[in-house]
């Protein structure tokens, strides 16, 4: 039975094929297949998965993802969600998950006021979920991040960590979350969080451009979450992840 | 009927544009700034109406779209026509 992940696409979003190849294509072999869906949909159709990809729906006008959070496919995304649907936003994808309430916390412009585009590792804690479950917690990984509005910050964060729902960390390349490491000004280096049920996971790195060793010297990191949730769909107890 | 509202950053999220804008104007010699904070500032023109009717609407838009109340607060004011 082929797994299904379905990709989000709004006026402005730039990091949808991307997302869409890697699961279509880097992942065909696993029977992995995926879909394109348009804002202005109101169904998902038949899907497992869902990604919110990155980019700037909508001109991010107002706010990062302010917009997006409330076009027509949002409805069916947040039925989606609550039904326990695994959905990933990447990017401005997690900026769209804060603003139409399936995570918690806001993301703003960087400490540093300069857009960053670099790579980064962050390491993989918290609870699981089903991007991070076939990842063996504390391995961290390398990916690149490209963003202006990161900084993540959240009302009461110590509840947010107690309930392990900060599931990316940014840290140095021996693993260590230090403030060297820290892009952005994140609250306690957070890189990604999942809501309290765990099927919902936003992070500001791009796994999508850290899957293919062709594209460069980054490394293929980013392609564990994609295959961590294809694990988690098909019931498989696989491991994935290659530490760096 | 014209609405005014004034976006501000919640107190104690940090604001890197404010922090940017008060360096600047100590370095052009405003010596007396103790510190800056950067808002949004949204004007809507609405259809005449209730002033307590609008007032609510006006609540509802900003909770739903223009604010984002994990980090800001915001402030109506309205004209009620001449």
């Amino acid at each position: 039975m082929s797994t299904t992940f379905g990709v989000l696409r709004f006026p402005g979003s730039n990091c949808d094929d991307d997302a869409l190849h890697i699961v279509s294509q880097v992942l065909s072999e696993s029977d992995c297949k995926g879909r394109m869906l348009w804002h202005k949909d109101s169904a998902l159709g038949d899907v497992d998965g869902l990604i919110v990809p990155g980019g700037f729906s909508y001109g991010d006008y107002l706010r990062a993802g302010a917009m997006a959070a409330h076009a027509p496919i949002m409805a069916a995304v947040v039925e989606f969600a609550k039904s326990g649907g695994p959905v990933l936003g990447i990017c401005n994808g997690f900026q769209i998950l804060c603003e139409a309430g399936l995570l918690e916390g806001s993301l703003s412009r960087n400490d540093g006021l300069r857009f960053v585009c670099k790579d980064v590792y962050c390491r993989v804690e918290g609870k699981p979920t089903p991007f991070t479950q076939a990842i063996p917690v504390g391995r961290h990984i390398r990916m690149p991040i490209a963003h202006s509005e990161g900084r993540y910050a959240h009302p009461d964060v110590e509840t947010l960590e107690a309930n392990g729902q900060v599931v990316f960390r940014y840290c140095d390349s021996e693993g260590t979350p230090s403030e060297s490491a820290n892009p952005n000004g994140s609250v306690n280096n957070i890189a990604g969080v999942c809501n309290p049920s765990g099927n919902v996971v936003g992070l500001m790195p791009h796994p999508e451009r850290a899957c293919e060793a062709i594209l460069g010297g980054g490394g293929v990191a980013g392609l564990s979450l994609f295959e961590s949730a294809l694990a988690f769909l098909t019931n498989s107890s696989a491991r994935v992840g290659t530490g760096k | 009927m014209k609405a005014k509202v004034y976006v501000t950053l919640k107190t104690g999220v940090l604001d890197p544009q404010g922090q940017a804008v008060s360096r600047t104007l100590g370095k052009l010699g405003f010596d007396g700034v103790e510190s800056v904070r950067i808002g949004k500032y949204v004007e809507i023109e609405m259809a005449d109406q209730d002033l307590g009717q609008a007032e609510k609407e006006l609540t509802k838009m900003c909770e739903k779209l223009i604010v984002n109340t994990v980090i800001e607060d915001y402030r109506i004011e309205l004209d009620g026509g001449e």
